[in-house]
């Protein structure tokens, strides 16, 4: 043990700026606006961006470790953090017109989501089952809040509730899990775990069943099938500025750091979990394709579309290589903008100040606004694969790193889900361009949140022409985990 | 060269959608003329490409290649050789065509209509010119995207129907293909396709047959053939006149084109095991639907199936695996594109009439249409493939290939031909000839100037390729004969 080193300072600088900057907004909050005013976003903003800066410079890191292996700072680390803090932004911006309504909500929930982020980049960079324990319910009990933030309304209640429940439940396996290697493998360093399992060939029964528990919790926090059951209610119950925090950064810390987990400690023991990841990724694309086609809410839609994302991202991470991971954090980079930008177009469908969420409240949309029509169908026809939108590309790196770890058949499978699923997508289409135009929702929208949708089109319309900086550096960032 | 072919025309639709504001007649003007202008001025440098191409090689011309994905080994790489130079003229020709005849039948949301069809002309020239397979991929999926807006928000009655129909079977068919592709990349590291036609070949029989199906679920949607053709009628007779023309016209190309880029020179021997596979759907295709089209009472619906029976004709030469088939399937295809995108013009202009596409209403429009009676009789002849007309050469090309290879494949392709006949003019006899029966054809009016525009070019080429084909095959022959050699199997080269 020991005194702190500078070098562990040096290592949380972004969490510490980031903690510092989320308690300094609470007491603006709590003495200055009550309600949501302009300096509180643009302080909320300003501190994502400061975390960023601080950030940049742990892409080039090497690997280094703070407190005592609590914590861990490398490239792969740093990357998956800076997609962290782009997706809160992106929502950040999304919401900001829904924080201003009704004389503003209460500015909590901006410290709250910054609070919930600290918690995922702490997550993201734990190098011990413990940290990782520590940060996960740090990032979550600041999720449960807000998935509960319309207090006044039935369904956001229950959906916190829900949320609540099943989280528990869900680290609580997880704790167990955690118990459970620890009690047979006598230690919870990432590190130590590492050289342990490599030096041995065989691992004992309780070492695996921990492993499955703690790969369960994760399942539960990424909404993968089996486990998703939350995923609907919460996703259609929450704000909706809310779901798009749920199925943007939330997803990118868990399974940056089950990846981590994975590869990393456990990472010896490919031949155990790989059947349980691929089992759980099959389940996920099924039932994201199927569930899907019948659902009438867009935010219920968009939950399961999330569903069969997830098996997608699942599908690279079973590949258990560097070319998987890459395909990983490519896919996740380019689903938080379809996903965000989605959840901005459902944040347009207002009508006389009220919200719907009606699928069938989009009919006619290309005519009586085409520019929004336009930008959910880029937001639709990428999310169904088609090139050459952006999530094309998620997809094609994903199957690459199946067919390159011999898992061909795996790849058939997401293909034929990828046209099921396109059934919906297409279909969202349709009623915005062929059927007979609905009232038309209100034109104003907040210039932040035109402005979010927009950042968020133009990545998943335009990032086949420079696709470059994002895949080389998702490559870097991989092979810092792999080597 | 070949990039600006791309980009013209999504530089037209960027025109529309910054210079043609709001909805009303002005715009939707100004929108007709911005897409008729580039796609001619597109039209005109595609011929740039034929003068400047040099015959008697098989190697690619015009080649373009750039870094794309870093780390990955794909390239953006375009280029053409003899076969696919007049796939792209066949595309940039037949679209000004397709802008003009919907001049006036396509009355709402004009500007939308405009922007897609450029989008959908890049898309399709992208897929002919790409020489690298996951450009390729791209191309030929992004074209979903305004084909399938272009039939679900002009079409007809049922158009939502045919739209997902059209939609799905593509989509399902292509992702195989995707799948096939990646299989490729991962086993030599290039998705160049020159590079794979060199490597490919050598991947062990059991692998080649998996990865040959695969292409196979792809090509055949789009071919289409028999059993998969379903979505075919549905899309041409729900599609507004200019979807039809560029489905029959060039859509279908592209999977014929498939087999001759990818599974004939990559995959020869498993192209050799399953030869009578696809003989044997396509003779099926011949016939079956050649039988389906005489029993139609939709116009539309019968050119739709005739199509089918047509482009078994094409698959039937290209899987004969000689210079005599290979050949005739591609002045096959360049007649088929002319002639069914004429007969659905044609069906277009008394479409616009009486709105109706049953062939019961009409009958004795010879009375009152004589320039009409005399267009349509020469595209019926064509379509029966009467010499002197496209249609002959590439009939009696694939037939007399068909031969060499299989005589009882020949044998009964060639009773399609007399089928074809049948159903043509029956419907030509229907239509054109006997008395008026009904009030309203007698109002209907005499083509106009814009109608006879597009109809000219198309007679003039179809006479020129029935009656002097050699420029085409000059320009064809290096390439042909190149293919012809990569698809024998190893042990026979």
């Amino acid at each position: 043990m020991g005194d702190i080193h500078m070098s562990s300072l040096y290592a949380i600088l972004p969490e510490l700026y980031l903690g510092v900057m989320a308690l300094f907004l609470l007491m603006v909050a709590a003495f200055k606006c009550k309600t949501v005013c302009n300096a509180m976003l643009s302080g909320t903003l300003f501190t994502l961006f400061g975390t960023a800066f601080f950030l940049w410079p742990h892409l080039e890191a090497k690997g280094l470790l703070a407190f005592n292996g609590m914590f861990a700072v490398n490239g792969f680390i740093a990357f998956s953090q800076l997609l962290i803090l782009a997706a809160v932004a992106l929502v950040v911006l999304i919401s900001s017109g829904w924080l201003k309504e009704d004389d503003g909500k209460p500015s909590e929930f901006l410290v709250l989501m910054l609070l919930s982020t600290l918690g995922m980049l702490l997550m993201v960079s734990a190098a011990d089952l413990l940290s990782l324990y520590l940060a996960l319910e740090m990032s979550s009990l600041a999720l449960y809040v807000l998935a509960s933030f319309a207090r006044d309304n039935a369904k956001s209640s229950e959906a916190g509730l829900k949320y609540f429940v099943l989280g528990a439940l869900a680290s609580g396996m997880m704790l167990f899990g955690i118990s459970l290697v620890y009690g047979f493998a006598g230690t919870t360093g990432f590190s130590a775990l590492a050289t342990l399992f490599s030096a041995h060939e065989a691992v004992s029964k309780g070492v695996i069943v921990g492993l499955v528990l703690i790969i369960i919790g994760f399942c539960f926090k990424v909404s993968a099938a089996p486990f998703h059951m939350w995923t609907p209610d919460v996703y259609e119950g929450a704000p909706t500025p809310v779901t798009a925090f749920f199925a943007t950064a939330p997803k990118v810390a868990a399974f940056a750091l089950l990846a981590r987990l994975l590869l990393q400690p456990f990472g010896a023991l490919l031949d155990q979990w790989q059947q349980v990841i691929l089992f759980v990724s099959v389940a996920s694309m099924i039932v994201g394709a199927l569930a899907a086609i019948m659902q009438t809410n867009i935010k219920r839609l968009l939950a399961y579309s999330s569903i069969g994302h997830a098996g997608f991202m699942l599908m690279g991470l079973a590949a258990g290589n560097a070319a998987g991971v890459q395909a990983l954090l490519i896919y996740l980079a380019l689903y938080i903008f379809m996903s965000a930008g989605a959840f901005g177009c459902v944040l347009l469908m207002r009508r006389n100040g009220q919200y719907v969420e009606d699928i069938k409240e989009l009919a006619g949309l290309a005519q009586t606004n085409p520019r929004n029509a336009f930008i959910m169908a880029v937001f639709m026809f990428s999310m169904a694969g088609i090139p050459p939108l952006a999530g094309f590309f998620g997809k094609l790196y994903v199957i690459l790193a199946a067919v390159g770890a011999g898992l061909t058949w795996l790849a058939v499978i997401a293909v034929i889900t990828s046209v099921i699923s396109g059934f919906y997508y297409i279909k969202i289409v349709k009623i915005m361009y062929f059927d007979e135009p609905a009232k038309p929702f209100d034109a104003d929208a907040p210039f932040l949140l035109r402005a979010g949708i927009a950042i968020a089109a133009a990545v998943t319309l335009l990032f086949f022409l420079i696709p470059t900086p994002l895949v080389t550096q998702a490559q870097v960032a991989a092979e810092a985990l792999l080597k | 060269m070949l990039t600006a072919l791309i980009l013209m025309p999504l530089l037209g639709a960027a025109l529309i959608m910054l210079f043609a504001q709001g909805e009303n007649e002005r715009s939707a003007n100004e929108a007709r003329y911005i897409a008729l202008f580039t796609t001619c001025i597109t039209f005109f440098a595609s011929l740039y490409a034929w003068i400047g191409f040099t015959p008697g090689t098989a190697d690619f011309q015009f080649v373009e290649k750039h870094e794309w994905f870093a780390g990955l080994n794909i390239g953006y790489t375009l280029g053409i050789d003899g076969i696919s130079l007049f796939m792209v003229l066949l595309t940039t020709f037949l679209m000004p065509i397709c802008i003009l005849c919907s001049w006036e039948s396509i009355t709402h949301r004009v500007r939308a209509f405009m922007v897609s069809f450029l989008i959908l002309e890049s898309m399709v020239v992208g897929v002919f010119c790409a020489l690298d397979v996951v450009v390729f991929y791209l191309f030929f999926e992004g074209m979903l995207i305004p084909m399938y807006l272009i039939i679900g928000i002009w079409g007809g009655k049922q158009r939502i129907y045919a739209a997902y129909k059209f939609f799905l079977y593509t989509f399902a068919g292509s992702v195989l293909f995707l799948v096939a592709i990646l299989y490729l990349y991962h086993a030599f590291g290039t998705t160049s396709i020159p590079d794979l036609i060199k490597a490919a070949p050598g991947l062990p029989l059991s692998v080649q047959k998996w990865l040959w199906l695969a292409m196979l679920a792809s090509f055949a949607v789009k071919v289409p053939m028999w059993p998969v053709h379903t979505w075919l009628p549905d899309a041409h007779v729900q599609a507004p006149t200019a979807g039809s023309v560029i489905l029959a016209g060039i859509l279908l190309k592209m999977g014929a084109y498939g087999f001759l880029r990818f599974s004939l020179p990559m995959l020869p021997e498993a192209s050799h095991v399953f030869a009578p596979l696809i003989f044997g759907l396509s003779v099926i295709a011949v016939i079956y639907t050649s039988l389906v089209a005489l029993m139609q009472t939709d116009m539309k619906k019968l050119i739709a199936y005739s199509s089918v029976a047509h482009m078994g004709f094409v698959t039937i030469g290209i899987f004969a695996f000689n210079m005599q088939g290979i050949e005739g399937a591609i002045v096959q295809m360049i007649s088929h594109g002319l002639v069914s995108g004429a007969l659905f013009l044609c069906v277009g202009v008394v479409y616009d009439r009486l709105h109706t596409r049953e062939i019961a209403r009409y009958g004795g429009v010879v009375n009152v249409m004589p320039k009409y009676a005399a267009i349509f009789m020469f595209f019926t002849l064509a379509a029966v493939g009467l010499p002197s007309t496209s249609g002959f050469v590439g009939e009696f090309l694939v037939l007399l290939g068909a031969f060499k290879a299989n005589t009882w494949v020949a044998f009964l392709a060639t009773t399609g031909v007399v089928l074809g006949a049948a159903y043509m003019l029956w419907l030509y006899r229907r239509v054109v000839f006997g008395e008026i029966v009904h009030d309203d054809v007698r109002t209907m009016k005499e083509m106009s100037a814009r109608e006879m525009t597009f109809f000219v070019p198309i007679v003039l080429l179809v006479l020129w390729i029935g009656i002097y084909p050699k420029p085409y095959f000059h320009a064809m022959d290096a390439s042909v004969a190149e293919l012809v050699k990569q698809s024998m199997p190893e042990g026979k080269r």
